[in-house]
């Protein structure tokens, strides 16, 4: 526990420094009040904006630490919104639309896992495949046109609360940690990083790699099914050519700024998640500093720039090198006082 | 031998003039609700005035647009409408419409060639909406103070520069209304929405905003529900325009929950048919530029009948 804090004690200061800095353009964004029925304030309002950035990323994280990617996330988030819109206008209940949309999400990964582990297509060229045309799938479900339901229960996901807590954000918590937990509790993260350093040696040492990578492919497209879920029943109506466009680069930007490697190998969840946070601070950071929406962007990719060159690996080992050179120096000229 | 021709070419002419019109249409693509409803109502105004309608769908490339034109030509439609993809690259194609003597009508959006390449061009002018909302508001609101958040479009997109420049040309000089926040929800409903949250807080949990401009109706659907998830009522707390007139914002007006919509037509193909009687019955030229009426809707103009009337357009 101690050690994995450690870990993600970069990213925490980030995001830290972060919500000062908002802070000081808007004085009022770590206020949070109770209004009697839910929680509201900036900081709530992050919480549950990050819900699909951060389902995303539990997934991306898991398919990034085999060496792969996922591109298609953003359109099976489409998918499944427009899957979900359908079933429940057709008067399916909500258990039967949740799990059609979660099959929806589970069946475009079977599809990315194929083409990567069993037909060796490389990750960012099979997955692009469903990114271009999964949108017109979900097109085709909603016939082009905004898919809109009145269903409170399944609206619930998108906007009710639990204890004045948002429902989208208890439920990208419990993902997150469910998934961390069954990870680490079980050899499952050990044999998905081996997979992502090595697959051929891991294959040789026993692990049985191609299932292990067509399990990652479907657990992120079970992870975008939610976020789609989440993004469809917030709104009140799938969106097939809006929702979940580029969010699989917000997705991607989360993990990378969660201190994970896309070179596969070691991952962290958490420090995923505290990227989907820091990403969604800067949103809303945004907006209530009041700039101009030109500048969303570019401020956007300024602030993201610096976290990685803070995080940078060649960065750190520079900053090492100094720190043991001006302790050795000091060392040294401690030593000559003594001796003089 | 060539007397024998031409009269069966003139005799042919006359048997297509008295027999039905046919027009050829090349459509962009189903890129939005908003050009499935121009696609069915072009298909309804040829339908009720007896012309044949040949549809091309150009799935957004300006390549198969072309291509679309010049087996229109090679047919010898009596006129084309098109809603052209990208406004350069149209000069040849367009020409060789000109030497065939098809007459060319554009819809909606603009080309960057000669104006003599074209009869004319039917088209919404976005500045003008812009200025329909901000004159409604102002109407709304009389000498009072009223603070309004604004969602833009897309940013750098025309309609977002040109329906943001509108509605400050209509309230430039009357101090009692300002716009105190603008931001971009991306012309969609969940970015309409999560603007509106930040927009809520930011001005005190919603009190400090009389009213929400939203560049299109969409973006106004998604900040109603975060209006009233923020326990506040849409439509009386917070005055709602918005422009486009689709379908569900009149079921919000219905509710109460929104006050006024421009509409967008996408009935574009009515005023072009208009223009092409007149110029097959006697040679008229209309005006380069057919502005299409930019129709204000509020509470007071039945909104769960306008509804019906356009729910089944494919919006």
């Amino acid at each position: 526990m101690r050690r994995s804090l450690q870990r993600i004690t970069p990213q925490l200061l980030t995001l830290a420094a972060l919500v000062a800095l908002v802070t000081l353009f808007f004085p009022n964004f770590i206020s949070i009040s109770y209004d009697g029925t839910r929680f509201v304030g900036p900081i709530v309002d992050v919480l549950k904006r990050s819900a699909p950035v951060a389902l995303l990323a539990v997934g991306m994280t898991l398919v990034i630490a085999t060496r792969g990617i996922d591109l298609s996330v953003g359109t099976v988030m489409a998918i499944a919104g427009a899957v979900a819109a359908y079933a429940i206008t057709s008067g399916f209940g909500l258990p039967a639309t949740l799990a059609l949309a979660l099959l929806a999400g589970l069946a475009a990964g079977l599809w990315n896992g194929c083409l990567v582990a069993l037909i060796g297509i490389q990750p960012i060229v099979a997955t692009l495949i469903l990114m271009t045309a999964g949108r017109g799938i979900a097109q085709l479900i909603t016939e082009g046109r905004i898919l809109t339901f009145s269903n409170n229960d399944f609206a619930f996901i998108g906007s009710g609360t639990v204890y004045g807590i948002p429902f989208p954000t208890i439920l990208w918590l419990a993902t997150a940690i469910l998934v961390a937990a069954l990870m680490r509790r079980t050899a499952l993260g050990l044999l998905i990083e081996a997979t992502g350093i090595n697959r051929a040696a891991s294959a040789l040492a026993g692990v049985n790699a191609t299932v292990i990578l067509i399990a990652v492919y479907m657990a992120s497209g079970f992870c975008a099914a939610l976020a789609g879920i989440v993004a469809t029943a917030d709104i009140r109506g799938a969106d097939a050519n809006n929702a979940g466009l580029w969010l699989e680069l917000d997705a991607i930007l989360a993990v990378v700024i969660g201190g994970n490697s896309l070179l596969g190998g070691r991952f962290s969840i958490a420090g995923a998640m505290i990227g989907a946070l820091i990403i969604q601070t800067i949103n809303t950071g945004i907006v209530l500093a009041g700039f101009p929406s030109e500048y969303n962007l570019v401020i956007k990719a300024g602030l993201v720039l610096v976290i990685l060159v803070m995080q940078s690996p060649n960065l750190s080992a520079d900053w090492f090198y100094l720190k043991t050179l001006i302790s050795e120096q000091r060392t040294a000229r401690a030593e000559r006082k003594e001796a003089s | 031998m060539t007397r024998v021709l031409l009269a069966g070419a003139a005799l042919l002419a006359l048997s297509a003039a008295a027999s039905a019109q046919t027009v050829g249409f090349s459509q962009i693509g189903s890129e939005s609700g908003w050009r499935a409803a121009e696609t069915t109502l072009t298909r309804q105004q040829a339908e009720e005035r007896g012309y044949t309608l040949q549809f091309s769908d150009a799935q957004q490339r300006q390549e198969n647009q072309i291509a679309a034109l010049r087996s229109f030509i090679a047919q010898g439609v009596d006129a084309i409408l098109i809603a052209p993809v990208v406004a350069t690259g149209w000069d040849s194609v367009l020409q060789e419409a000109q030497e065939a003597e098809i007459p060319v009508v554009l819809l909606d959006r603009q080309v960057d060639s000669s104006d003599d390449l074209y009869l004319t061009a039917v088209g919404s002018d976005l500045v003008h909406e812009g200025e329909v909302a901000g004159e409604w508001l102002l109407g709304e609101v009389g000498e009072e103070e009223c603070r309004v958040v604004e969602l833009q479009g897309t940013t750098g997109s025309s309609p977002a520069i040109d329906r943001a420049q509108g509605f400050r040309n209509a309230i430039e000089g009357h101090a009692n209304v300002e716009i105190v926040r603008s931001q971009t929800g991306d012309f969609t409903r969940a970015g309409g929405k999560s603007v509106m949250e930040s927009f809520l807080q930011a001005e005190g949990g919603g009190e400090n905003i009389c009213a929400l401009y939203a560049h299109n109706d969409d973006m106004a659907i998604g900040a109603i529900q975060a209006i009233k998830e923020a326990g506040l009522a849409p439509g009386e707390d917070i005055k709602i325009v918005s422009i486009d007139a689709v379908p569900d914002i009149f079921q919000a007006m219905a509710a109460g929950e929104a006050n006024a919509t421009v509409e967008l037509t996408p009935n574009m193909a009515g005023p072009a048919f208009d223009a092409l009687e007149a110029y097959w019955a006697d040679g008229t030229e209309p005006e380069k530029f057919i502005q299409t009426e930019s129709r204000l809707y509020t509470q007071a103009d039945d909104p769960a009948a306008e509804y019906e009337a356009r729910k089944d357009l494919g919006y």
